[in-house]
């Protein structure tokens, strides 16, 4: 059999596309993207309200510029796997927190650094008009700094939803989850005899993320408030 | 599950009896993601060139080299494998491909900017298409060119540890490591992330330098 041939035979496995059992691609699916959402809620609700505030009165500059460098630099392969370790040690359970702990970590410096950019390139003309007409700073914030900063907000949720998806693939080797990243673990771990799986796993997980791709984009074009100007809206649509 | 582990967060001991390893990973580290940059570089400046020429083509190379750019490591190495094993070729050509989307928009972006006058004077002094664009274009460019480089070797950096999975990985190869035996070994963990985090701080830093010193008249360019 060739290459093509065992991955044709593996996608036509028992239970391959079943919804409960775990071998299946759908019940992966569901896995994977509900880990990615899951961590990516828990970061936007850690990032956003401490980013809003230190962009509102202008502080953290420096933070919001360094937080983005050295997130990129560190390795989300590297987090992972220290995580699962300390949790080990620690005798948590080692299957769930690690990777959360991992990936939060990994989407908070793209939420941050693109919340606090987006509020602080809000027009400073709207944020006066706003004080003028009586608007407390809280108000401001939620009302006109928050929604005006939109589009950039969702470029990094985004970014980041893109990396968890990736990540929580390579999570597949400390954890039991993994999502579709198992399918490539598992195959690795079986050498030649493995590439139909591989291969599968390969496809699964890249369509995946082609399609959470093609979904912000849609969900992006629908969440810009209709204030916006057209410029705004295109800037946003298009940025990454 | 694993063994219980009992060994001390960090071993200088370890990193004193692995020196020779480590610094063998480290060259591996440093020479994957300069191939994958300098394919990058070459790939993109090619899609640069041919996008510049033609409008039409910037966005379809965009919209291409974002497609890549969206692709799971994990994914890509796992379609690769089939074909080119467990390969330096495997590890090299997802890394390569990561670089490009931000390569071509900063290449395009920086030559974009380069003011029409100047372009103006090169012609009107003779110049032709290809030595406008290697003596005047490229090096007016090259701020916005480097501040690319610099995410995209930094990003590089911190991928490359995701190529132990298929044997590789440089300083990555001791984070796999470190939980392969039956007792972890944290040493090699933390070794494998602090020095990958210092490698790309370092790179990053090099790059800097390296652009004050060829494009000085430009001081203030952000990534």
């Amino acid at each position: 059999m060739n290459v093509w041939e065992q991955t044709w035979a593996w996608f036509g496995e028992p239970d391959r596309w079943s919804w409960t059992n775990s071998t299946g691609i759908p019940y992966r699916t569901l896995q994977h993207l509900g880990f990615s959402a899951l961590s990516l809620v828990v970061a936007v609700v850690l990032t956003i309200p401490p980013a809003l505030w230190l962009a509102h009165y202008r502080r953290g500059a420096f933070l919001a510029s360094t937080v983005v460098n050295l997130g990129r630099a560190i390795p989300s392969f590297g987090l992972i796997i220290l995580f699962w370790f300390l949790a080990s040690r620690w005798e948590l359970n080692t299957s769930f927190w690690p990777l959360l702990i991992a990936l939060v970590a990994l989407a908070l410096p793209p939420m941050f650094t693109n919340t606090y950019a987006g509020v602080v390139s809000v027009d400073r003309g709207a944020v006066d008009a706003a004080r003028g007409t009586g608007h407390t700073e809280t108000q401001i914030m939620l009302r006109i700094e928050l929604p005006l900063a939109l589009p950039v907000i969702l470029a990094g949720a985004r970014v980041a939803f893109l990396q968890l998806v990736a990540t929580v693939a390579i999570g597949a080797i400390v954890n039991d989850g993994g999502g579709l990243g198992r399918y490539i673990v598992d195959g690795f771990a079986q050498g030649a005899g493995g590439y139909g799986e591989i291969l599968g796993g390969g496809l699964a997980v890249v369509v995946l993320a082609l399609l959470c791709e093609g979904a912000f984009s849609l969900i992006t074009r629908f969440a810009l408030p209709r204030g916006l100007s057209p410029a705004t809206r295109s800037r946003a649509l298009v940025s990454r | 599950m694993l063994a219980e582990s009992n060994r001390p967060i960090f071993e200088w001991r370890w990193v004193e009896r692995n020196a020779h390893n480590i610094v063998q990973r480290l060259g591996e580290h440093l020479s994957l993601t300069a191939s994958a940059l300098a394919i990058g570089l070459a790939v993109s400046i090619g899609l640069a060139v041919l996008s510049l020429r033609w409008r039409w083509f910037y966005s379809f190379a965009i919209a291409g080299t974002g497609v890549l750019y969206v692709i799971p490591s994990l994914g890509a190495f796992a379609l690769l494998v089939p074909f080119f094993g467990l390969s330096f070729t495997t590890a090299v050509i997802p890394l390569a491909t990561y670089t490009l989307l931000i390569l071509l928009r900063n290449i395009v972006t920086g030559i974009e900017q380069v003011p029409g006058e100047v372009r103006e004077a090169a012609v009107g002094m003779g110049f032709t298409r290809l030595r406008l664009l290697l003596t005047v274009e490229l090096p007016l460019a090259l701020p916005v060119v480097i501040a690319g480089l610099r995410v995209a070797a930094v990003t590089t950096i911190g991928l490359v540890t995701v190529t132990s999975m298929l044997g590789m990985g440089g300083l990555g190869y001791f984070i796999r490591q470190g939980i392969q035996t039956t007792t972890p070994n944290p040493t090699a963990i933390i070794v494998g992330i602090v020095l990958s985090i210092a490698l790309a701080v370092l790179v990053d830093f090099l790059l800097w330098l390296s652009e004050r010193a060829l494009a000085p008249w430009a001081r203030k360019v952000r990534a």
